[in-house]
């Protein structure tokens, strides 16, 4: 006798991606400057000053329910748009299983932007490490700290503007250039053979 | 036969013996070592604390990336340093050696100098990987271009990561080159 196997999902089928983004464009339509799609992937381009209330929205909406924060970082689009910083939210619900990317737009001049630690905890570290990299400040961050290079580093490494290989040796990181020293100070006691 | 070195103002110093060791029945095995049997065994300083030093080499534990994966590969049951004597050693206080295994970044770069700083002297240094010898592909702002910068490297052992066999490779040379020393014990050093 064949068995036939038959699966039944008992949560419910997730959203489209493009009808999430139409959600918000109709809650907020002041604040989506563009939708962007590419292989399936639908980014809603938004204006920084609202980040919160869009986000908030989109976590608490029983429909939508976006309650995991797959990732936070930064992109640097130096010379290549207007708006130089964007800053990424990768959505996801585990309830409906649907995606969303929401982008922030962040200008030079002004690389403030909300923290949205109050509504997902775990984004802490990555906002610090987003700042780390970036310089992006995420105002009322709890404990906005370098994560990843020494609190004492200048520039911040992931800007296109960051050269490569790093700053020349005597503008290097105080702590390296310390290490260099006392090597050489107790080269004199090492074993020559 | 006892022949006493006589000094310049003509007192016989007694310490200063000849011992013509032809008649006593001595075997030389090799170079400086010679055997009177049935048990002793009389060799020079520098061949038994080379030989004892290269015996038990004790490197600290300590890796710094993907380098440490092979390194413990090596040190477990398919390679077994310990047939070698090389067993990690929990403190650096109580090591012989650091394997400098994986990419040293600038903010690592003060603990390592500090981890070879508490190993006792005699101490030796093998770079473990690209990275550690030479930056590897990391020519980065973040990362330290060679460990030797600020550590006496004694052995490189290259790759990424270098399989344990290589790893083996480069600690034998180590004890060879720890073979070859020359009064590493003496305090005129």
């Amino acid at each position: 006798m064949a068995v036939t196997q038959v699966r039944i999902s008992v949560f419910p089928a997730g959203l489209n991606p493009k009808d999430i983004a139409e959600k918000i464009k109709e809650k907020f339509p002041e604040q989506v400057i563009d939708v962007a799609e590419f292989r399936d992937q639908v980014s809603v381009i938004v204006k920084k000053e609202q980040i919160i209330p869009i986000l908030k929205y989109l976590h608490d909406d029983p429909l939508l329910s976006l309650d995991h924060l797959q990732d936070l970082t930064a992109v640097d689009y130096l010379k290549k748009r207007d708006v130089r910083f964007e800053v990424v939210y990768n959505l996801y619900s585990m309830r409906y299983h649907h995606h969303i990317r929401v982008r922030a737009q962040v200008p030079e001049n002004d690389t403030k932007i909300e923290s949205v630690v109050p509504i997902w905890a775990g984004a802490n570290w990555h906002e610090r490490e987003c700042y780390d990299m970036f310089g992006i400040v995420f105002s009322g961050h709890p404990d906005l700290r370098r994560i990843l290079m020494p609190e004492d580093w200048e520039g911040h490494p992931l800007r296109k503007d960051y050269p490569l290989q790093g700053p020349e040796l005597q503008k290097d990181w105080p702590g390296f250039i310390e290490v260099l020293k006392r090597s050489k100070e107790l080269k004199e006691f090492e074993w020559e053979g | 036969m006892h022949g006493g070195k006589r000094l310049s103002n003509g007192i016989k110093n007694e310490r200063w013996e000849v011992i013509d060791t032809s008649a006593m029945g001595l075997i030389q095995v090799e170079e400086d070592v010679k055997i009177l049997p049935p048990n002793i065994i009389i060799t020079s300083f520098d061949k038994i604390i080379n030989w004892g030093r290269l015996s038990s080499i004790w490197p600290t534990t300590f890796g710094l990336a993907c380098c440490a994966i092979e390194m413990m590969a090596a040190g477990a049951a398919h390679n077994d340093l310990d047939r070698f004597g090389i067993i990690f050693r929990g403190s650096p206080r109580q090591a012989d050696c650091v394997i400098v295994a994986g990419t040293v970044t600038k903010k690592m770069a003060p603990v390592v100098r500090r981890v070879y700083d508490q190993i006792p002297e005699p101490r030796y240094v093998i770079a473990m990987g690209s990275c550690a010898c030479t930056g590897g592909v990391f020519k980065t702002y973040s990362t330290v271009q060679g460990c030797d910068s600020f550590l006496p490297v004694d052995v490189y052992v290259p790759g990424c990561p270098p399989r344990p066999e290589t790893l083996l490779e480069g600690l034998v040379m180590l004890q060879e080159k720890i073979r070859k020393e020359k009064a590493r014990w003496s305090p005129w050093r």
